[in-house]
């Protein structure tokens, strides 16, 4: 017979929920992860599985429309430790800046002590459409009211301030021929120079340190232009929405694009665009129905490769800085997936166990691997990529993400910013 | 009609006075519009209307809580999840399912607590200090009342572990001892403390008996003369029978060693062994289940709720639920003493331990100024199939009808509408009528949040509002000047009518221009061309076009003809394409073949036919001068033609 007291009760509820709500939440999702990968193990499509462990939750009292990282100095061996968020839908909007303490701190038992912790944050005049470091110090942010800004973080006495300020960098020019602002959905920068575009179908280059446009422009678009990126230092690419990549030559005078590629027939609209870090002909783009398209611009007019993803609009697709096998999309539909196409072939068993895939497997390995990127071979991408969701239990919209070194983060309309550390332990 | 259960609050509207100026209002879907009228206004006419304000008065002020966002927020992942966690497990691990869930919705509720109390903390504004001190007071009721309910109705603890769980319960909401326990063990020598006793007590009241068994186990090594004394009471206290988790021991075995640990209990409080300690001796009374014992220690177990569950445990330690109503009525009576009359915590508590379930949610609902809790907690409870009999007179049943409360609270909140739309979704009778009036009224500021209502209308195939969002757009659009986007959007919404009156802007500004604008859109239209004759007729005249630029002559000419034979044009274009027509009538080859120019030229006599004579009079010359031209270009290129193919022919 036990003892006087209380009782061998399994777990008293008390001492579970006293916990911080971090670590609670991180121990629910742990359960669900578990769960997952007990119930689907095999096939391409792996359930999340142990990364989803490191992920660190926090709510933040308004709906996040971007996550960055703050780019490291060449010379830095360490992940990075900081990261800005914006916020759109609120009556107040804020770019806040925060810090993800030291790797160092995890705790005995295997308690993660890496909570963002809020340094600084500043008001923000509009939804945050789009949102770019410029350099160490500064971010340039894209509004709804079509106002481009460069904000400085003082990181000796932890403030934000508005360094730089572009009026109504997008506008509309309605039938009163009043100006009214449009939304500028994208910024790309290669520091000192800013690409924007907005709703407006407007292109704008700036520089950081000039007050006017270096060069505009107008109606480089009958419709929304939703994303840009560079492609190289002079040249950028478009997308819109109706479902074109434009290329533009920024040494022309002529306001024409160079190129233009497009999505046969139906004309889904595309949101975001990235390109391959080291190979620059290669592009990935998502879309309105959530599918993902590779690109490549040196040949033809269409994309190498659609792949059927998510189940709703593709808001972000980022290569892998550093590693650009890899390839991570976020979507209205509340899904991270993260698509591995770096699975080490040499290592899977040949011929012997899987018949006819094999000899792909060997043809590509043999021949075409060191010169063809894997995102490019056509035919062969359903075996070879390893496709991970790592969001178990999806409900509201990932707007966000951004990865770097072993880090990602990614920010959602259920209110809450998430990190992990360790993507690819 | 009802009878109301309490007065209706009265809500001041701050800045309004109706002694001055007569107020009336509308209802919105989550809040009331108040503004002051001219109307029955005595004496002062002069000034004229020199402020009418417009009120917005609402009535679930928690939404704009910024702390409670995390509440909504991390509360509607679980929600979701239950949903779809339905029915998919049954028996024991349903039940096991349904107490994780309660637990989660707790945890959450604690969380949302601790960030309260450090913001609470952290302020130095006394007026906001005390708004998130009432905010934690109202958190930790609310933790309280469902602690409790899911107890009783969710986990529905049988006799004996049910008193465990309320011991848990105990333990742990009633903090306010646990300063005085800190303060003890961490003085240097505990049982020198002049509270020594009281913490001893609070171990005993809360069942903690290691705990008090330890104290007292130090201040029996300071005083040796007394050891025996101490070795019975720790004895006792070891001794105590308490209910079992497991299986392991039937009630009845436990009632019996219950019954003779109790009979021992009273052979030392009766042989006086304690007499000589009147703290121990009254450590022994409450092992007793002495009430008066009990509640001489009133100030430490500060609630009546705590009062009934030592009660219990030192009396009833078997009570089975539905015994729980009478000693929770006494205790409550007893430990109040008729000093103060309830509050409205004490009543909802009441009405648990009674098992009014339908009551609980009543006083909540009137007590709690947001109608998260009630949905919740209401949701659960029908899940764990409690609720179905109580329908109500008016709605569906009382889950949709607080679901639906809580949910356009959501809608009414600049931001926190996304979440609003899950719960509409799980509300099967008047769930989808209320989606589609407030997603109207979304107001869409950016082509992203129009795509993302787009996608919640489109996920419900709710065409009508998909069609209004989309012809929202548009219009918008179309007044900024952005005729691509405009056509992209009423494609979207597949609205001919729409699409039609935008391909008139384009030819418009064609006739007016000479040239296209937004050519990467119309070269690209696709099969969405076919969406109207409008719409189809704009991209095969740009077709013509770029055939012609391509010098493709004789099938930009076919495409031409047809444009008109086919009547696709309209008719009031036709004369823009007999012109057209004239440079290809007057190249050096010839284009049109005989058949295709006698068509041409019927063409050209249905049009000018076809206007009556006071049209033709009000023609400047510049149109008669145009047919003249046509009519000659024509009889030129039928001569060269009939020339053409009579050679060909002949050759």
């Amino acid at each position: 017979m036990a003892g006087p007291g209380p009782g061998p009760g399994p777990s008293p509820p008390g001492r579970a929920h006293r916990r911080a709500p971090s670590l609670s939440l991180r121990a629910r999702r742990r359960a669900a992860a578990n769960q997952q990968a007990r119930g689907g193990a095999g096939g391409s499509r792996r359930a999340a599985g142990a990364a989803m462990e490191d992920v660190c939750a926090k709510f933040v009292s308004q709906k996040i429309s971007k996550t960055r990282w703050r780019p490291l100095p060449a010379a830095a061996l360490q992940p990075p430790d900081l990261f800005a968020t914006g916020s759109w839908d609120n009556e107040d909007n804020r770019i806040s800046i925060w810090s993800v303490g030291e790797l160092g701190n995890v705790g005995l038992g295997g308690e993660y002590q890496g909570e963002p912790q809020l340094l600084c944050d500043i008001r923000h005049n509009g939804d945050v459409m789009d949102m770019q470091f410029l350099d160490q110090e500064r971010i340039v942010v894209a509004s709804s009211t079509g106002t481009v800004t460069v904000f400085r973080h003082h990181q000796n006495n932890q403030t934000l301030s508005a360094n730089q300020r572009w009026e109504k960098a997008h506008y509309h020019v309605d039938q009163n021929t009043s100006c009214g602002g449009a939304a500028c959905t994208g910024v790309i920068c290669n520091n000192p120079e800013i690409v924007t575009v907005g709703e407006d179908g407007r292109i704008n280059l700036f520089r950081a340190d000039q007050k006017d446009a270096v060069r505009t422009i107008d109606n480089a678009d009958s419709s929304t232009l939703h994303a840009v990126t560079f492609l190289r230092t002079t040249e950028i690419l478009t997308v819109n929405s109706i479902g074109q990549l434009k290329i533009w030559d920024l040494r022309q005078q002529r306001n024409e694009p160079s190129q233009i590629l497009s999505l046969t027939g139906d004309r889904v609209p595309l949101h975001c665009v990235d390109r391959h870090p080291n190979q620059q002909h290669i592009v990935a783009t998502g879309g309105q129905d959530g599918m993902l398209s590779i690109w490549d611009i040196r040949q033809g007019t269409m994309p190498v490769s659609l792949l059927n993803a998510h189940e709703a609009e593709m808001w972000e697709v980022h290569f892998h800085p550093s590693n650009p096998d890899h390839l991570f999309t976020c979507s209205e539909d509340g899904s991270l997936w993260h698509w591995d196409t770096s699975t080490d072939i040499s290592e899977k068993p040949s011929f012997l166990h899987q018949g006819g895939r094999s000899t792909t497997y060997f043809s590509h390995s043999t021949i075409n691997q060191s010169v063809v990127s894997a995102w490019l071979s056509n035919d062969p991408t359903k075996d070879r990529m390893e496709i991970t969701n790592l969001i178990p239990n999806q409900t509201l919209s990932v707007n966000s993400l951004d990865i770097l070194g072993p880090c990602l983060v990614y920010g959602t309309d259920a209110e809450a910013i998430y990190v992990n550390r360790q993507l690819f332990a | 009609m009802e009878e109301l259960d309490a007065e209706p609050p009265l809500m001041v509207v701050p800045g309004a006075d109706p002694s001055a100026r007569q107020l009336c209002f509308a209802w919105g879907p989550a809040e009331v519009l108040v503004c002051e009228t001219l109307f029955g206004r005595r004496g002062s006419g002069e000034g004229g209307p020199s402020s009418s304000r417009v009120f917005v008065v609402r009535r679930d002020q928690d939404i704009y809580i910024q702390t409670l966002r995390k509440l909504f927020n991390e509360s509607h992942g679980i929600f979701v999840g239950l949903q779809r966690s339905e029915e998919e497990l049954a028996g024991k691990s349903r039940k096991a399912q349904l107490v994780q869930v309660s637990k989660n919705y707790r945890s959450v509720i604690r969380a949302c607590m601790e960030d309260m109390h450090q913001a609470a903390i952290s302020t130095r504004d006394p007026a906001l200090h005390s708004q998130y001190s009432t905010q934690v007071s109202i958190l930790s009721a609310m933790e309280l009342i469902w602690n409790l309910c899911e107890i009783l109705f969710v986990e529905a603890a049988a006799a004996g572990p049910l008193l465990l769980r309320l011991l848990d319960w105990v333990r742990l909401h009633v903090c306010d001892v646990d300063n005085m326990v800190r303060e003890v063990l961490s003085s240097e020598n505990p049982s020198k403390h002049e509270l020594f006793w009281n913490v001893v007590d609070v171990f005993v009241l809360q069942g903690r008996m290691d705990e008090a068994r330890h104290l007292l186990s130090k201040e029996a090594s300071a005083n040796p003369a007394s050891v025996n004394m101490y070795k019975i009471l720790d004895d006792l206290m070891k001794k105590m029978p308490v209910p079992s988790l497991g299986n392991t021991q039937t009630l009845t075995e436990m009632e019996l060693k219950w019954q003779h640990w109790h009979e021992e209990c009273q052979r030392y409080l009766q042989d006086g062994t304690f007499a000589s300690n009147s703290h121990m001796e009254s450590i022994c009374k409450i092992l007793l289940g002495d009430e008066d014992a009990i509640l001489e220690k009133k100030e430490l177990m500060t609630t009546w709720y705590h009062f009934l569950v030592t009660r219990l445990l030192y009396s009833h330690p078997t009570v089975k639920p539905m015994e729980l109503r009478f000693y929770a009525q006494s205790s409550m009576d007893l430990f109040l003493g008729g000093e103060s009359s309830p509050e409205p915590l004490d009543t909802i508590l009441m009405a648990a331990f009674e098992f009014e379930m339908h009551q609980v949610i009543k006083e909540c609902s009137i007590a709690l100024s947001n109608w998260w809790f009630v949905a919740h907690l209401t949701d659960l409870l029908d899940h764990c199939k409690l609720l179905q009999s109580h329908n109500l007179y008016f709605g569906s049943n009382m889950r949709e009808f607080l679901l639906l409360e809580y949910a356009s609270g959501l809608f009414s909140h600049h931001s926190l509408w996304q979440l609003g739309v899950d719960y509409f979704d799980h509300c099967p009778e008047y769930g989808r009528v209320y989606l589609e009036l407030h997603i109207e009224r979304i107001p869409l500021n950016t082509e992203q949040k129009a795509l993302k209502v787009l996608r919640i209308c489109e996920q419900r195939q709710m065409h009508e509002q998909v069609r209004s969002i989309c012809k929202i757009m548009a219009m918008k659009a179309l007044r900024n000047n952005r005729l691509g986007s405009a056509l992209s959007w009423s494609i979207r919404a597949k609205d001919a009518a729409f699409a039609t009156l935008i391909s008139d802007r384009f030819l418009k500004d064609y006739c007016e221009r000479g040239c296209f604008s937004d050519l990467d859109l119309i070269d690209n239209l696709g099969p969405s061309m076919l969406l109207s004759d409008r719409l189809t007729f704009l991209g095969k005249y740009r077709e013509f076009h770029r055939l012609y630029g391509e010098k493709r002559f004789s099938e930009a000419a076919k495409l031409l003809l047809m444009l008109m034979t086919a009547h696709i044009a309209p008719c009031s274009f036709w004369m823009t394409l007999l012109t057209d027509a004239l440079p290809l009538l007057e190249q050096k080859e010839v284009i049109f073949s005989a058949e295709q120019t006698y068509e041409l030229m019927r063409c050209l006599e249905d049009l000018t036919a076809g206007k009556s004579d006071k049209q033709k009079f009000q023609n400047d010359d510049v149109e008669t001068m145009k047919v003249e031209m046509l009519r000659l270009a024509l009889a030129r290129n039928l001569a060269r033609v009939i020339v053409k193919e009579g050679t060909l022919e002949g050759s």
